[in-house]
């Protein structure tokens, strides 16, 4: 049970293990692991800068569509101003329009009835005319009595 | 373990006996000079098997996304660094390393003990070795050779953080103070003190380790009344085995912990 020279082998095995992690599995593996950490902080750090970025990127994105939308309504408006401006024209030209075309009628329909009362003036004499003729056989000459009938025409 | 049903031919203190002889070759005069050759040989394997896992993951090492064998290996690491972290908060380019050695190390030997006993005897007999022990903490020779290098690295570091002359000064005069009668008891207690701590933490893994072996050649014991005892044996002896998973971590850490202890203790000034 006692300790024997085992000891001393075994404690020359030991550190040579001991050694051996000095050397070749402590560094190396330490190594990677701060290295992978410094990545894994740096990626954070980026993440969060990114995540500032969205958060301004959006807050310009809600201004300039608030923006947006402001300019769109007031286009619009001003749009239908000058729509309604443009219709209230038209209306002014339709009805200046209508005045002439029915002024036009009015002067047209008074020629006609001007015409019409002259053509009917003209037979009316004409007949007149003929039923004096009638009544006095032949005895109206219409040379000789021009003057009476153009006369009795103008009163009529 | 033992689930075989040996032979009625030995008795119970010939199968204990046989379990706790190693295989010595004699280098010299007297008990002293010895070796245990079993114990060397699986020290040396599980120490290459244990470490050089560790030194391959090291070789092909990835900063980038790592493997499973390379997330368990820096799992373990990680849990060495920390523990040196929590009890020394210097420089740890030694210290790291040290500790990892100390547990991959003590953890393997300790593994030995889950392989049933009768198992490693059968084979190794069958190659014509009379004894082999299969598990190297349990001799006094390979846990004291590594606390006694605990020991040895105590003392550098007290000379590297004190000078030799601040670490003598602190022999005969700490704890009591620097008055000439305190002189003698406090070499008393500082060499009580040193001496103790390498030998305590060689016990406590022996011991630990002796004990649990003990355990399973008496459940093998059991086994060899035959019938319904060699069931309960291999039951027991499963059981036991179970509960050992625990003591051999345990065990591994507790040796880390201390020896890092000790070596951060050593650099303190009182």
């Amino acid at each position: 049970m006692m300790p024997n020279a085992t000891l001393f082998a075994m404690a020359a095995w030991f550190a040579l293990l001991i050694a051996f992690a000095y050397k070749f599995i402590w560094p190396p593996l330490m190594t990677a692991i701060d290295t992978r950490n410094k990545k894994i902080a740096e990626g954070l750090a980026e993440a969060e800068k990114g995540k500032a970025a969205l958060a301004e990127g959006q807050k310009q994105k809600d201004a300039m569509m608030k923006e947006a939308r402001q300019t769109a309504t007031e286009m619009k408006a001003l749009n239908d101003k000058q729509a309604q401006a443009q219709i209230d024209e038209a209306k002014v030209q339709a009805k200046v329009e209508a005045d002439r075309i029915i002024a036009a009628a009015h002067a047209q329909i008074e020629m006609e009835k001007q015409k019409a009362k002259e053509q009917l003036r003209e037979q009316v004499a004409a007949l007149a005319i003929a039923g004096a003729e009638k009544i006095l056989k032949r005895e109206v000459d219409a040379k000789v009595h021009a003057d009476m009938l153009s006369q009795l025409k103008a009163q009529l | 373990m033992s689930s075989s049903n040996e032979s009625a031919a030995i008795t119970p203190s010939e199968y204990i006996e046989h379990h706790l002889q190693n295989l010595r070759i004699r280098v010299g005069e007297g008990d002293f000079w010895q070796l245990d050759v079993d114990s060397m040989i699986m020290s040396i394997i599980v120490g290459v098997i244990g470490l050089g896992i560790f030194w391959l993951v090291a070789r092909r090492v990835t900063a980038g996304v790592p493997g499973r064998l390379q997330g368990f290996i820096e799992l373990v690491l990680q849990f060495v660094d920390d523990t040196v972290k929590d009890v020394f908060p210097g420089d740890r380019k030694f210290l790291g390393p040290l500790a990892l050695t100390i547990f991959v190390l003590v953890f393997m030997m300790n593994l030995m003990d889950l392989i049933p006993l009768d198992f490693v005897a059968k084979a190794t007999e069958a190659i014509g070795l009379p004894h082999w022990k299969a598990v190297p903490s349990t001799n006094l020779s390979v846990t004291f050779a590594m606390s006694f290098t605990v020991f040895i690295l105590i003392i550098f570091f007290s000379f590297k953080a004190k000078g030799v002359g601040g670490f003598v000064h602190e022999l005969f005069t700490a704890p009591f103070g620097a008055s000439p009668f305190m002189w003698i008891p406090n070499l008393a207690i500082n060499i009580i003190e040193l001496i103790a701590k390498p030998v305590s933490l060689g016990m406590r893994l022996f011991g630990n380790m002796y004990a649990g072996e003990l355990i399973f050649m008496l459940l093998g014991l059991l086994g060899m009344l035959g019938g319904v005892f060699t069931a309960g044996s291999i039951i027991l002896s499963w059981g036991w085995a179970v509960f050992h998973i625990l003591i051999i971590l345990l065990q591994a850490f507790i040796f880390m912990v201390l020896s890092v202890v000790y070596i951060a203790m050593a650099q303190e000034h009182h």
